[in-house]
């Protein structure tokens, strides 16, 4: 059995299930309303599949009054809700409890409103992020987060996530390519936050809700800010002899105001994978591997590929190739995007880490790396999107091992705690679900914590919306609620007054 | 017992909210009082005065990042940056012009405490898009951090963000971190004459959808700063590039007209007066700023012509209208009908007398639902609610 406990389940809430399934099959009438064992079993776990959990009864709903009215419901009747996307969450941001309602958004496909003056799109929030580019690139235009799942998660996770993708060092990160959202409260209210507009009129819930996790509300609506596509886009292949001399050229070359596309690095091993799996030309003999692509008007881009050449020659780059067409360019990338299921050859099973760390200290992360690889008796490969300092180290193990697995967790959390070390922080873009749960202590103090677990009560005071995630320690609201204050003089009378 | 407190670090910030929580003492928070002219007036008997909070923790340059204490001046971070080729790409606007005020003054907190933002807001975003990090004491005299140093980060909800355009009514800043960004190589202006507000937003809306990466799209009407009106649009970047794109902006906008190019320094100082609202300043009228859907703008501005005796101007492609009331009088109800009409958004009155800002909702009013959820957000903050009471919301 693996490490993260979930909260007990309610055995009064289970004793209910005839009753709830009734009450729900009133809401959305038809198939929407899912409570065989066999039929529940697709929603028993998300991508981080080490973790499965049947839920108490599975809903569908069509329409914002029917997710307005089970939500409701639940609420008065203290039933647990689990709001679902695609299901890709790598952190068991999804992952069903036995006491509890899981609702998928996944009927929610349709894109409502595309509009090119104002450069937005509006979606229903099960519509897939390629989606959204799909159904505006006949006019140039694209949704700018590129999560590695694309294809398959949906704008709403995407919200829950704040998801980023290669790009987001020059084009941002879901928080800030989102304009307005459409939400259900656990109470059944439903709030319209920002639209074609800029900036909130108020508090800045759009903020907060993007990469809340699920914690605070359910998207019913999204709407986004499109992009013209770049008129190009090249790509350099940069092999070093060290991870330090990579480092050194990821830092020039922000040092020297440019501002790639994407820029990625990985390691020896993730190389070795790779080329083994995909032959995109890679070479062996480097212990980093930078691919830096340039995009935007084609005469900067040529400007900009002859600049960070030198650069990358400054700093001891032992292999330099340019794409001097699409296919090339799309090559060079083969191999990074084919990383995971090419350690997926090499090793039974893995484990994706999501750590963000200051982009200097790669080097010395990468050194302790392979000390803990040696003290857990495992091996890791890492890919890193080097320009926004997010590592994704994969440790390889075999789940048939007895122990495997808990060592993989345990090398896992020594990992992300090495990040925290370092001035980093415990998730990048998969989000803290129940995965790094209980790491939370080591990058928060028990007041950070508290203030966040307040702000979850101002949305939903009975912790029914995804409990059990994020948060080690569930506060009851009343509790978090009190004041330990003593009426009197100001305790530090040194302070200046005038 | 009217007084200031002026507290020198994190430590004696928090024990002076803590205090005022005890007692529940209302405390208006101030840097260098640069927006007190802003918002709502603050009914507090005190005054957190947080401008000794001052000076740079931590500035990596090659790392995009900067951490410093909240009262910094604004104008010092700046400075700073800029030593290192680098800026605030969301370009903080300057309040003081427009309000009748010195030029330059304020702190990197009340930046963050407004949201500020400028021209580039369609590109880069605002203050709120720029924060990584913060520090903070709750109303409940409680620290606590939140966020981090780095671009990418999901751990935990992102109260940096929520903290921003607050106007200090949930939490007292005390040290943030945010996202610097390189400066531009060079900056030039494609400017096109003559054009009809409506027909200047299309071209805006054109440009901003093509791939010429327009960092500034503004129309001025005639009789706003000059003569004939201006539709202008800022290219920066490399100058290979900067040329480049220059020219598919004037294949592309060719039906509307032949551009003038307007170059570096001239070009620069005119987005400066577009972003400090320089059109207005030296005024007493009531200002306005509106933001609704970019296409939206113009008719927006036409709709309220024919029932107000106004003067605009259009930032962010049409997105961000200024708008001043000739008569003197405030005119909230038509302005925010007219925003509803025109697809919804947002008005806020950012130059009046005190008494006006006091009687006259300056934020937009929001919905029943909306407005009850804002409120459970500031009670598990300021549950005496002695943080800037009254500051956006009576």
């Amino acid at each position: 059995m693996t490490a993260i406990a979930m909260p007990a389940p309610d055995a009064a809430v289970i004793a209910r299930r005839a009753e709830i399934v009734k009450a729900l099959q009133a809401i959305v009438p038809g198939e929407g309303v899912i409570h065989d064992e066999t039929e529940m079993r697709p929603y028993e776990t998300d991508g981080l599949t080490a973790y499965r959990q049947l839920p108490l009864i599975v809903v569908l709903p069509e329409t914002v009054d029917q997710v307005s009215r089970i939500l409701r419901y639940c609420h008065d009747n203290d039933v647990k809700v689990v709001p679902r996307g695609a299901g890709t969450s790598l952190s068991g941001g999804a992952l069903p409890l036995a006491d509890g309602v899981l609702m998928s958004m996944m009927k929610f496909n349709r894109v409502l409103d595309i509009d090119y003056p104002n450069r937005a799109v509006v979606v229903q929030p099960g519509v897939t992020n390629l989606g959204i580019t799909r159904a505006v690139e006949h006019e140039g235009f694209y949704y700018a987060p590129d999560p590695s799942s694309q294809i398959a998660c949906s704008i709403g996770g995407n919200i829950a996530e704040n998801s980023g993708g290669v790009h987001c060092l020059k084009y941002g990160l879901t928080t800030n390519n989102v304009l307005g959202l459409e939400m259900v409260l656990i109470t059944g209210e439903v709030i319209r936050l920002g639209g074609k507009h800029l900036d909130s009129e108020g508090y800045d819930l759009l903020g907060l809700m993007t990469g809340s996790e699920g914690l605070l509300g359910v998207v019913t609506e999204v709407t986004v800010r499109i992009l013209q596509k770049p008129e190009t886009a090249r790509a350099l292949l940069i092999g070093f002899p060290s991870s330090e001399d990579g480092g050194r050229c990821v830092a020039d070359i922000i040092g020297a105001g440019i501002i790639p596309g994407g820029m990625e690095m990985m390691d020896r091993p993730a190389i070795h994978a790779a080329e083994d799996f995909v032959h995109a030309g890679y070479p062996r003999d480097v212990e980093a591997l930078l691919i830096v692509e340039l995009d935007g008007p084609e005469a900067e881009v040529d400007y900009l590929i002859g600049r960070v050449e030198a650069i990358a020659k400054d700093n001891k780059a032992s292999h330099i190739r340019i794409s001097e067409n699409e296919e090339e360019r799309l090559t060079f990338w083969a191999g990074r995007k084919a990383a995971f299921p090419a350690v997926g050859r090499i090793s039974p099973d893995y484990l994706c880490m999501d750590g963000t760390i200051p982009r200097k200290e790669l080097p010395r992360v990468l050194a302790r790396m392979r000390e803990l690889s040696d003290k857990h008796g495992l091996r890791v490969a890492n890919v890193f999107h080097a320009g926004d300092g997010n590592l994704h180290p994969l440790i390889l193990y075999d789940a048939n091992k007895p122990g495997e697995l808990d060592a993989a967790e345990a090398f896992g959390a020594d990992i992300l705690r090495l990040c925290v070390e370092v001035g980093g922080v415990l998730t990048g873009e998969h989000g803290v679900g129940i995965e790094k749960r209980d790491l939370m202590t080591d990058m928060f103090s028990e007041d950070d914590l508290k203030q966040q677990q307040r702000v979850k009560c101002a949305f939903d005071d009975k912790h029914l919306l995804n409990p059990g995630k994020v948060f080690p320690v569930l506060h009851r609201c009343a509790e978090l609620g009190k004041m330990h204050v003593h009426k009197g003089k100001l305790p530090f009378p040194d302070i200046p007054r005038f | 017992m009217d007084a200031t407190l002026k507290p020198r670090d994190t430590r004696e910030t928090c024990e002076a909210v803590k205090w005022a929580a005890a007692e529940h003492t209302p405390l208006e928070i101030i840097g260098q009082g640069s927006k007190r002219a802003l918002g709502r007036p603050v009914q507090a008997a005190h005054v957190l005065d947080l401008s000794d909070l001052n000076g740079v923790e931590t500035y990596e340059p090659a790392e995009l990042v900067l951490t410093v204490k909240a009262g910094t001046p604004i104008k010092d971070v700046e400075a700073l940056v800029a030593e290192s080729g680098q800026e605030l790409s969301f370009e903080p606007m300057d309040y003081g012009p427009l309000l009748g005020e010195a030029p330059g003054r304020g702190t990197v907190g009340g930046v963050l405490a407004a949201n500020l933002s400028g021209p580039r807001r369609i590109k880069a975003g605002a203050a709120r898009d720029h924060i990584l990090g913060m520090e903070a004491v709750s109303g409940r005299g409680e620290i606590f951090n939140s966020g981090g140093r780095v671009v990418k980060n999901v751990t935990g909800y992102d109260l940096p963000r929520a903290l921003c355009a607050s106007w200090g009514t949930l939490a007292v800043a005390t040290t943030v971190t945010l996202k610097v960004n390189p400066k531009p190589e060079t900056s030039a202006s494609f400017v096109l004459s003559g054009l009809s507000d409506a027909e200047a937003v299309k071209a805006m809306c054109a440009a901003m959808g093509s791939s010429a990466e327009v960092s500034g799209a503004a129309h001025l009407p005639a009789g706003v700063d000059g003569g004939d009106s201006r539709t202008l649009l800022r290219l920066e970047g490399f100058s290979t590039s900067v040329d480049y794109r220059f020219d598919t902006l004037r294949k592309l906008l060719a039906p509307f007209g032949v551009p003038a190019r307007i170059e570096n320094d001239a070009s620069v100082a005119l987005w400066a007066r577009i972003r400090d609202v320089m059109p207005f300043a030296g005024g007493t009228t009531p200002v306005w700023r509106i933001s609704v859907a970019p296409a939206s703008g113009a008719e927006l501005v036409a709709q309220l012509r024919g029932r107000l005796d106004l003067q605009a101007f259009y930032d962010w492609s049409g997105g961000l209208v200024w708008l001043t009331c000739l008569d003197g009088e405030v005119h909230d109800v038509p302005i925010r009908e007219a925003v509803a009409d025109c697809g919804g958004g947002h008005a806020t009155l950012v130059r009046a007398a005190a008494p006006v800002r006091a009687s006259v909702p300056v934020f937009q009013p929001q919905p029943e639902a909306l407005a009850a959820l804002a409120g459970r957000v500031k009670g598990q903050f300021d549950p005496h609610g002695i943080l800037n009471p009254g500051r956006m919301v009576r």
